[in-house]
């Protein structure tokens, strides 16, 4: 299309401008706030003992998720990839439903399961067991949110590459889990890796979900964007930006190693389409 | 079952069959039907009421307005940024495609707070809206900027590989017969990016339905003006009304699956007419 140098000076002005205030101002943002009152402040608001306590809630929080999601993902790939059977395309639904979920929903639902008048709440709490506003609970509507991640990067991709190489392996007297570690394995890892930084950062993350499950219990039960909210409403401003420049600084990462993959899996894309 | 053992060497069905079913089941049927039990069971009055009263009307209202406008404003920039991100080369172009996701990656609450520090009354953008007699922070516009904040991948990503994907010889074609720019890109581009268009943008409000983080600390959440739905159901479960809150949390959960089932039909039934054709 032949459009006139000045519409593509307009919109690539457009599309720049939109950006720089939507995207770009609300990160500088946060490092301006987060040193408003000095480097020294900004060191201690992150040394605090709660905000080391969040910090190590959300780094245990996102380690169990992730363990749980990458076993699920890559059990949940390998039967839909390698095998037919009824009821295949609803399990591939049912995959993607946390997604449609809203946060606070997410939360809501474990509430009903475990809160004090829940489903299972009574008959855990005679045995001594708190799963809502304490760990469990932040856990578990942390595993539910990031639920379909990984999943949903290996299924296409395990589809796409069939399973040829696996049947050869197999025939070739090769046990299920050796087939498993080094033949899918190493045609999956960068579409693995891929799905793991994008559950980590949202496991990390996660606000609404834990917000109704962990009941705030400082110390206890914060996460980092909890303690983040917390000295917000406290009008502690500075000292909940300078926690929340340790997210933002997961986001450049999350997004650096994401893009970096992304152009990992697509020169292998190349390779393979060139090869063949 | 016995079909899918006949046909293929390899292991592993009925293990990775029973753990995904019963993972699945665990994590994730269970709990959501625990809602659909706790919410569709109880006297129609009481739903009713928990989901029509004039306060969460009045929120209803907002929250559906807002997505509506800050999926609009999405659709419309989104789809000029996609096309520039695509189409043309200029320094700081891969930097902000890969900045797209930032909403994406960055926590909520982090998203919130810094949108309310720009946006109050003496923040960077604030001071410059308020002589104006704007007021962004603490009103529904607040909640438009926080959900249009949210929204943009979903657009800019969805429309992105329907533009790299367009025909270059339609274009050609357009431009060979003598068509003018404009109306290449109304009658040639336009019509075919308007199913990932669309797509995008009831992803997008779906998303916006349900948002909470991004929105609680920029709406100043005034009960009747800018309270939006999901902190209904937060403020019903402080004060232990698990009903009230569930039957407000059903009704979005129905919602959200119309709009993204709708999504999937629609996506689905073009590329299933595209595969057959290119066979």
């Amino acid at each position: 299309m032949s459009e006139p140098v000045w519409v593509r000076r307009a919109l690539i002005a457009v599309a720049v401008l939109f950006l720089a205030i939507l995207i770009l101002m609300p990160a500088a943002a946060v490092f301006s706030e987060a040193m408003r009152k000095g480097f020294s402040f900004y060191i201690a608001s992150i040394r605090d003992p709660l905000a080391l306590s969040a910090l190590r809630l959300t780094l245990l929080t996102a380690a169990v998720t992730l363990a749980a999601n990458l076993v699920f993902g890559l059990a949940a790939s390998w039967l839909i990839a390698k095998f037919d059977f009824p009821g295949r395309s609803l399990l591939l639904s049912l995959i993607d439903l946390p997604f449609a979920v809203s946060p606070v929903i997410s939360g809501l639902i474990f509430i009903l399961l475990f809160g004090a008048r829940g489903w299972f709440g009574p008959a855990l709490t005679d045995h001594g067991i708190q799963v809502v506003f304490a760990t469990p609970g932040v856990i578990l509507a942390t595993v539910f949110v990031t639920f379909p991640f990984i999943a949903r990067e290996l299924i296409p991709l395990m589809q796409e590459q069939g399973s040829e190489e696996e049947e050869a392996a197999v025939l070739l007297g090769a046990s299920g889990w050796q087939t498993f570690r080094r033949v899918t394995l190493p045609n999956i890892r960068w579409a693995l890796a891929y799905g793991v930084v994008l559950a980590n950062a949202r496991a990390m993350g996660e606000f609404g979900a834990v917000s109704v499950v962990s009941g705030h219990i400082r110390g206890r039960t914060n996460t980092l964007p909890l303690h983040v909210e917390i000295l917000y409403n406290e009008y502690n401003f500075s000292a909940a930006f300078a926690v929340a420049s340790l997210l933002m600084l997961l986001a450049f990462v999350t997004l650096a190693v994401k893009t970096a993959l992304e152009w990992r899996i697509r020169a292998e894309q190349r390779l393979i389409e060139g090869g063949s | 079952m016995t079909a899918a053992r006949r046909y293929s060497v390899i292991p592993g069905f009925g293990l990775t069959l029973g753990y995904s079913v019963s993972y699945l089941s665990l994590i994730v049927l269970i709990p959501l039907s625990a809602l659909v039990a706790k919410g569709a069971n109880q006297p129609w009055p009481d739903f009713r009421a928990a989901v029509f009263d004039p306060r969460t009307l009045a929120a209803w209202r907002l929250t559906f307005g807002t997505s509506l406008v800050a999926s609009g404003v999405n659709a419309v920039f989104g789809l000029v940024v996609a096309w520039a991100l695509v189409r043309y080369r200029f320094p700081g172009r891969r930097l902000l495609d890969a900045l797209i996701d930032l909403p994406f990656a960055l926590p909520t609450a982090v998203s919130g707070i810094a949108l309310t520090a720009i946006y109050a009354q003496n923040g960077w953008m604030g001071r410059w809206l308020t002589p104006l007699g704007i007021k962004a922070a603490f009103s529904p516009l607040g909640i438009v900027i926080a959900l249009v904040f949210i929204g943009l991948p979903f657009i800019v990503r969805t429309v992105q590989p329907a533009i790299q994907d367009l025909d270059p010889a339609m274009e050609e074609a357009a431009v060979l017969l003598g068509a003018h720019w404009w109306t290449t890109m109304r009658r040639v581009i336009f019509p075919a990016l308007r199913p990932a268009l669309t797509a995008g943008f009831i992803t997008a409000f779906a998303r916006c339905l349900g948002e909470y983080g991004s929105v609680i600390f920029i709406s100043g959440n005034m009960p009747m003006k800018t309270e939006i739905a999901s902190l209904l159901i937060v403020t019903k479960l402080e004060q232990f009304d698990y009903a009230g809150a569930s039957a407000i949390a059903l009704l979005m959960l129905v919602s959200s699956f119309a709009l993204l089932f709708a999504v999937n039909v629609g996506q689905w039934w073009p590329t299933r007419q595209r595969v057959k054709e290119t066979e």
